[in-house]
């Protein structure tokens, strides 16, 4: 077993926010079939939204380019699929939440409580859904306010999802860990683009969207790199993760412990590939914790 | 993969409401039941089954699939593809049952092709609302013997494919493939599991998606979790046993809409 704040996981990989966590059973089945430690909903929000036209999202050589826009049924719909991943899934389920204001963030919080979330995760980090998303999570002061917010009525632990498109991620993790958020997740996804150039349209219904997959994980391991010397609390490492490597580069960094989205393109089992992979590796190098591995990389000067 | 230009040669008008559009690439190792995302630029994209190697076949129902209406030979679309699981061949000297209701034709007659290529005897039974509404009947009839049912009686049984099914030896088949409207696959699939021949079957099934590479999770099926665009949208009878087949999908936001 294995703790993050608080909680107990089977393995340190967790399903990241918006992959495969519209519906309950999705998320029981990553958990049963995929292995992974514990899993993240898609982020649900006050009212529900379609998200933007299609395509959402493409596969490109070097990762994905989405922009979903946070379709979601909202709480009050969301509530029947998250008590049946709390039932069937064996595994601790975080509720990711996104709101306009603190005041939205709250009323979402409160609305899943019956379904009684084993953390949440605060969406303050999508870039491409306006009003929402980054628009919050670029400003310390708006950050720190929602995440008092939702900490102010749960009393279960609060996970803040960064994004890296700022100039200095630090400064958001401060204020986030100020609010009292129980742990940073970094990163969401980088703002990019594609072109049709049979046509000139851009390819993705909202015309431009985020990038994840292999691309983003030098810059996710950066960010989390960065996070760990500034902050106290544990840094959640997401962004590219799609092999053991990738899992203990990012714990090197100083990951408490790894999400993986994009990379269930591939496999669905990634997660326990991943960790029994991190076992083996810890056993090839003598470590006799995987928490030995937590930030290695700053000892190493 | 980023979206392929694919530049329309040829439109048929199937029935009033359904055409088929061939284009100029060529899907050669597509399995039938297998679709594509079609991308009417600067509006959506939607999937689509493929109705052969270069060809889909469009029913008019909402806001994209009337924009390719506007399309003539010459313009293009974008198209991403072939994705999903398709239709189990059969084998050579088994015999198969191809069930077709309304534009669900449009992936089985593909189907019922490759199924004679491969030696196999096949039947169809083709269902739609009235005799100008039946689509590629004669491909069907080329393949083997078609039986058809039409609601309004005006060719073939008046009635249902059901009504068809249920005075054939359903044990005699060893494939079954069922493409159609929902109802019309929830109505079939409770014949071949009070007949006890579930597991020959097989059911391609519609839900909204949106990533449409098997990612985001829009369309999992209750309650197996099962992803339609990635681990269907060919699904078999047994894996649809106690599923939201006939009862529920959901919408774009993932609320749950009653069939």
């Amino acid at each position: 077993m294995y703790s993050l704040t608080g909680l107990k996981l089977k393995n340190p990989t967790i399903l990241a926010a918006g992959v495969l966590g519209t519906t309950g059973a999705s998320l029981c089945r990553v958990a049963r079939e995929g292995r992974a430690g514990a899993v993240v909903t898609k982020s649900i929000g006050p009212t529900p939204k379609a998200g933007h036209s299609n395509p959402s999202m493409v596969k490109l050589d070097c990762g994905f380019l989405n922009a979903m826009g946070l379709p979601n049924p909202s709480y009050p719909g969301f509530l029947q699929e998250l008590e049946t991943a709390k039932k069937d899934s064996g595994v601790p389920v975080i509720a990711s939440i996104f709101g306009g204001t603190p005041a939205e963030f709250k009323e979402v919080a409160e609305g899943l409580l019956p379904g009684k979330p084993d953390a949440f995760e605060l969406n303050v980090s999508c870039p491409h859904a306006e009003g929402y998303g980054a628009a919050i999570g670029s400003n310390p002061c708006l950050v720190e306010a929602v995440t008092a917010a939702v900490k102010d009525v749960v009393n279960v632990p609060v996970w803040v999802k960064l994004t890296p498109n700022v100039s200095d991620i630090t400064c958001i993790g401060n204020a986030a860990e100020s609010g009292g958020a129980d742990a940073v997740v970094a990163i969401n996804t980088l703002k990019g683009m594609a072109i049709d150039i049979e046509s000139g349209y851009p390819i993705l219904g909202n015309r431009s969207g985020g990038l994840s997959g292999k691309a983003v994980k030098p810059v996710a391991v950066k960010c989390v790199y960065d996070l760990y010397s500034a902050l106290e609390i544990p840094v959640i490492g997401v962004g590219g993760i799609s092999s053991w490597q990738d899992a203990v580069e990012m714990m090197m960094a100083g990951a408490s412990a790894v999400q993986i989205g994009s990379a269930v393109y591939d496999r669905l089992d990634i997660f326990s590939e991943i960790s029994t992979s991190i076992e083996a590796f810890l056993q090839r190098k003598g470590y006799s914790d995987v928490k030995k591995l937590i930030g290695l990389a700053h000892e190493m000067v | 993969m980023l979206p392929l230009n694919a530049t329309i040669l040829q439109i048929n008008e199937e029935s009033p409401l359904v055409r088929t559009f061939f284009f100029d690439l060529k899907f050669e190792t597509m399995e039938p039941g297998q679709f594509v995302m079609v991308w009417v630029r600067g509006l959506d994209e939607v999937p689509m089954g493929l109705s052969s190697k270069n060809s889909i076949t469009v029913q008019k129902v909402g806001e994209a699939t009337s924009k390719l209406f506007e399309l003539k030979e010459g313009d293009s679309f974008g198209l991403r593809g072939p994705f999903g699981r398709g239709f189990t061949l059969p084998i050579k000297g088994e015999k198969t049952l191809v069930v077709a209701g309304g534009v669900g034709a449009a992936p089985l007659a593909p189907y019922a092709e490759a199924a004679r290529i491969e030696g196999s005897e096949v039947h169809t039974v083709l269902g739609a609302r009235s005799a100008d509404d039946l689509i590629f009947e004669e491909r069907f009839a080329e393949a083997g013997e078609v039986y058809i049912s039409t609601d309004d009686g005006s060719k073939g049984t008046k009635g249902f494919v059901t009504d068809v099914l249920s005075n054939l030896d359903l044990s005699s088949y060893d494939k079954i493939a069922v493409c159609g409207p929902e109802i019309m696959m929830a109505s079939v699939f409770r014949l071949l599991e009070d007949r006890e021949v579930l597991e020959k079957s097989e059911f391609s099934l519609h839900r909204y998606f949106k990533c449409g590479i098997g990612v985001c999770g829009a369309c999992c099926i209750d309650k197996s979790g099962l992803r339609v665009c990635k681990d269907g949208p060919v699904f078999s009878g047994l894996q649809l046993l106690d599923s939201e087949l006939g009862k529920y999908m959901r919408d774009a936001s993932g609320q749950r809409v009653k069939i």
